[in-house]
């Protein structure tokens, strides 16, 4: 399974794609491809947002279910879905109102 | 320390004006992504796992109190509160927006700061021992020199496009400060038999995949050639440095596959032919640049001794600070201090807004205005009276910047890695906070010695563990973090690469192999003078790697 993420062109925010609501931030929302078709699909999307300068680097990860939920498969893509994993108090740090403790 | 002419002033000016236009064009989809790379990354703008990250040019590591304000207000307003100081003396942002970097360069532009030069194939920022101008040991302040680099290097035409990144260390004295051999040319600055001042000129080092130190091509090079001389390096390196494989492509390989003799005989050759003309560096120039950083005027503090004396009675936690993280100056009344950034548990190099305020007041109030940051990712106040330490220290306990760790285990030094750059393939900081925390006994730990630990998320060796008594590299294996050990490295005048002891551990191993590491030193050390690196020059590796693989080292 795969999904299309890539970084929103004017904050650089990591970004999914949701055929419900387009690009968003929230992980959740994110559309799946489980066949080559919808693949293609998501890789037409990624292309087209990229040339229209809505996101950079868009890409297909891999994704697998664990326990119902969608999780992707390399540490690097989790990383950039949970935000850095040495700071976990105030939850993910991408959030736009996290401001490191100090 | 250097102050802009007009001709800096309107160089900068006109750079971020020429960003802004192009971030806002990128912006309004006029230029596309394969265009407005290259140009952002002149600029200093990356983009990471994250977000786009900013990395501001330190020139030598040298900061004044108003400079770091302007950093801390950067990361209040456009960031996430907090900086990363990196181990070529910068400052990395690692959240800023694409739409306000036009905003955060003007604001830096106004205490003549500017990310040029940060990133691409070309001479980046020249970087500097950072107890220069006071240092007891230095020959001369090398930050002179490093400006004088700066201000010919910046967008020099012929040197913007080369085989690859370029990087110049300089350092002022015999005990190298500045990691020198480490780099693309090392500088160190010494005297010939008449008393005249130059350099003894190191060329061809570097760590990354493939790690080589650097080659001595001169005993001694007078001051008013360096210009000349680094231009004939780089001549011949623009020449006959690879362009088409980007991991042969730094000087390192040219020098080392051309030989240091026939390649010092090229740069002869080179040199010969442009020594006598306007590269030459007229005596007044040099000293006039050499005034931008005099040192502060110091008055005399004879009360020092009797204060510290005192307070350290009064306080064992700032005795133990005093021991650990105060330098001899070159002045016998003051001391420099260095700012531990590697509290125990926390990311080594991150400092908070109200951190970097709070360090810019102690500066200004009791450090004559200087702020250094150091290749090892903490801060120096460089001149520090020593009857003011105290109340240094207090006002750092009152930020928690008080950590008594400089030099010792827990003053590791660790690149960002995989928790945010786009390159890595482990964390690193993760790593760090683990065995900092395991480590956290300040008894242990002095006892421990000086120890050098440095970890790298990948290859590209940022975390210089080529050069850590203990390294550590992160690498992927078959999808999972794997972290490989190496010993004996040394980025000082002594300097080492480190060797790689054995298969690699895994993030839940790792900080145990450390500690069985560090448990053999104690055993095997002849007392408590021998350091760790001595110790190992000593034996060799067969009693660590015994310790960490027992009797699958045997069959290995
Ligand atoms: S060493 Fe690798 S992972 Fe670490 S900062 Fe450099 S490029 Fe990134």
């Amino acid at each position: 399974m795969k999904v299309l993420t890539a970084n929103r062109l004017t904050d650089g925010a990591v970004v999914w794609y949701g055929a419900d609501h387009g690009w968003s931030e929230a992980f959740e929302s994110v559309s799946l491809a489980s066949n080559a078709d919808e693949t293609a699909n998501l890789e037409a999307i990624g292309k087209a947002a990229c040339a229209n300068n809505e996101v950079v680097d868009a890409d297909l990860i891999d994704v697998s279910r664990i326990e119902g939920a969608i999780v992707p498969n390399r540490l690097r893509e989790r990383i950039r879905a949970n935000g850095p994993s040495n700071l976990t108090e105030p939850g993910k740090q991408a959030s736009a109102d996290f401001r490191r403790p100090g | 320390m250097y102050r802009y002419d007009e001709f800096d002033h309107a160089f900068v000016k006109a750079r971020v004006a020429e960003f802004t236009d192009q971030v806002d064009r990128r912006m309004a989809g006029e230029i596309t992504e394969d265009q407005f790379k290259p140009l952002r990354l002149m600029n200093g703008v990356y983009l990471q796992l994250h977000a786009y990250m900013l990395r501001v040019a330190i020139p030598y590591g040298t900061l004044n109190a108003a400079q770091l304000r302007i950093l801390a207000h950067i990361a209040r307003k456009y960031d996430k509160g907090y900086g990363h100081f990196t181990t070529r003396q910068n400052i990395q942002f690692n959240w800023p927006a694409l739409s306000d970097i036009p905003a955060i360069l003007t604001d830096l532009a106004s205490v003549e700061m500017h990310a040029i030069q940060t990133s691409g194939n070309c001479i980046r920022n020249v970087t500097a021992d950072h107890l220069a101008g006071a240092a007891a040991d230095e020959i001369a302040d090398p930050r002179p020199y490093a400006e004088i680099l700066r201000q010919w290097s910046t967008v020099h035409p012929e040197f913007t496009y080369l085989p690859r990144k370029f990087k110049i260390a300089v350092t002022g004295a015999a005990r190298d400060r500045a990691a020198i051999q480490v780099h693309d040319i090392g500088l160190q600055l010494t005297k010939n038999e008449s008393g005249e001042l130059g350099f003894s000129v190191y060329v061809g080092g570097g760590q990354g995949r493939t790690p080589i130190i650097a080659k001595k091509i001169k005993d001694f090079l007078p001051e008013r050639d360096l210009l000349s001389y680094t231009t004939a390096i780089m001549r011949v390196y623009n020449l006959h440095g690879r362009r088409d494989n980007k991991y042969k492509a730094r000087i390192k390989i040219l020098v080392h596959e051309t030989g240091a003799e026939e390649f010092a005989r090229q740069v002869e050759a080179e040199w010969a032919e442009i020594r006598a003309g306007e590269l030459k560096l007229p005596d007044a120039d040099i000293r006039a640049i050499e005034r931008y950083f005099a040192p502060p005027s110091l008055p005399a503090r004879p009360d020092g001794d009797s204060a510290v004396k005192q307070a350290r009675l009064d306080s064992r936690p700032f005795g133990a600070w005093l021991d650990q993280n105060v330098t001899t100056h070159r002045d016998p009344d003051y001391a420099a201090v260095t700012i531990s950034l590697k509290g125990i548990g926390e990311v080594p190099g991150d400092m908070t807004d109200s951190q970097m305020e709070a360090v810019a007041d102690i500066a200004e109030r009791y450090g004559f205005n200087e702020i250094r940051v150091s290749h090892e990712q903490n801060l120096i106040l460089p001149h520090v009276a020593r009857a003011d330490l105290k109340s240094v220290y207090d006002a750092l306990v009152e930020i928690r910047l008080e950590t008594p760790n400089s030099n010792l285990i827990t003053d590791i030094i660790a690149c960002p890695g995989l928790d945010y750059c786009a390159l890595a393939n482990a964390r690193s900081i993760p790593v760090a906070q683990d065995i900092s925390r395991r480590f956290a006994d300040l008894e242990r730990q002095r006892d421990i010695g000086e120890l050098k630990l440095k970890i790298s998320g990948c290859i590209n060796a940022c975390g210089h563990h080529h050069v850590g008594h203990i390294g550590i590299l992160g690498v992927e294996k078959k999808g999972a973090e794997l972290y490989q050990v190496t010993l004996g490295g040394s980025g000082d005048e002594n300097t080492s690469i480190g060797d790689i002891i054995g298969r690699g551990f895994a993030p839940d191993e790792i900080t145990d192999a450390i500690e069985t590491i560090v448990d053999t030193y104690l055993g095997l050390r002849l007392d408590r003078d021998e350091r760790f690196i001595d110790a190992y020059r000593r034996v060799g590796p067969a009693a660590f790697k015994q310790a960490l693989y027992g009797s699958e080292a045997k069959a290995a």
